[in-house]
């Protein structure tokens, strides 16, 4: 079994009016050496795949399909075989 | 207006379809059905209209998962045979995220939701849509959503402004949409995807019938 943790973000060259808003409110609040703050979605999958390899395909498939929208989004993933790296 | 077969389709969470089936069974009097997502054909149905509302709570992205239910196939294979398809408001956003129409609908600028009557800008009327307009002609038609922000990329934009796809232009921008965008038709001009909602203007009662004639365009076109 493994573990894909995904992180999905709307494409640095379109406006994130969430993270601009968000960015303001820190500012207010004094944390002046934030200078961007974009705003994403975190995406937990379990994946029953015999290999790593065969994980991240099935990870990058459901990316494409479903999960982010090419024409807005951009993803990345990482991959854990559940049990390890503890 | 019995040569009108229209199907509107209803997902868990549309809740503009029984407007739009009012203005197609009681105003055009054209023969007009609910086609539930589940159902796998579309029958006898010249139009397919998408109706607005909130399918599948919106969930992960607006639109995102209807487009995977049974009908849509349909609905795809329909609007690739040069079948007329109608998205509105979430209607709009479904047909983006199935790639019948070019781009995809974000969050509004302000981070509001916006309902309001605004006014609109007939860009084109040489389309199926728009026949019963004059070019330019300024309307008055409701708008409630708060991902409505028209945006594709720089080629996309060249391609839709090249082939006169832009339909429907804001008067002043509600959302930040890209080219104040309010509703774009796809390259074959059967399919037309817009955020506001013409249905929700097109009943005498309601005092507003701006939004009639975009109904009377497309049911005239199906002669």
């Amino acid at each position: 079994m493994f573990t894909s943790k995904i992180n999905i973000r709307i494409r640095d060259t379109i406006l994130d009016p969430q993270g601009k808003a968000v960015e303001h409110s820190l500012k207010s609040l004094g944390f002046d050496s934030v200078v961007d703050t974009r705003i994403g979605k975190y995406i937990e999958l379990k994946i029953d795949a015999a290999t790593e390899e065969e994980a991240k395909k099935i990870t990058d498939d459901t990316c494409r399909k479903l999960l982010a929208n090419p024409v807005m989004e951009d993803y990345e993933f990482s991959i854990t075989k559940d049990g390890e790296g503890k | 207006m019995d040569h009108v077969k229209a199907g509107v389709i209803v997902f868990p969470g549309s809740n503009c379809d029984h407007d739009v089936y009012n203005v197609f069974r009681h105003i055009l009097n054209a023969d007009t059905k609910f086609l539930w997502h589940k159902e796998t054909d579309i029958g006898d149905r010249n139009i397919i209209i998408l109706p607005g509302g909130f399918s599948y709570g919106d969930y992960l992205r607006c639109g995102a998962i209807a487009k995977f239910s049974p009908l849509m196939n349909e609905v795809i294979k329909f609007a690739n045979n040069g079948g007329v398809v109608i998205g509105i408001c979430n209607g709009f956003q479904v047909l983006c995220e199935t790639g019948l129409l070019p781009g995809a609908l974000l969050r509004n600028e302000n981070l509001k939701f916006v309902c309001k009557t605004v006014t609109l800008k007939v860009e084109n009327n040489k389309s199926i849509f728009t026949g019963e307009y004059r070019i330019k002609e300024e309307i008055e038609i409701p708008i409630a959503h708060g991902e409505g922000k028209y945006y594709c990329d720089e080629e996309t934009f060249i391609s839709i402004t090249g082939n006169n796809q832009i339909i429907f232009r804001y008067k002043d921008n509600p959302n930040g949409s890209l080219d104040d965008i309010a509703g774009i038709q796809n390259v074959k001009r059967n399919v037309l995807g817009l955020m506001p909602h013409p249905e929700r203007a097109s009943d005498e009662a309601i005092g507003n019938t701006d939004g009639y004639r975009f109904f009377k365009s497309v049911a005239e076109s199906l002669l």
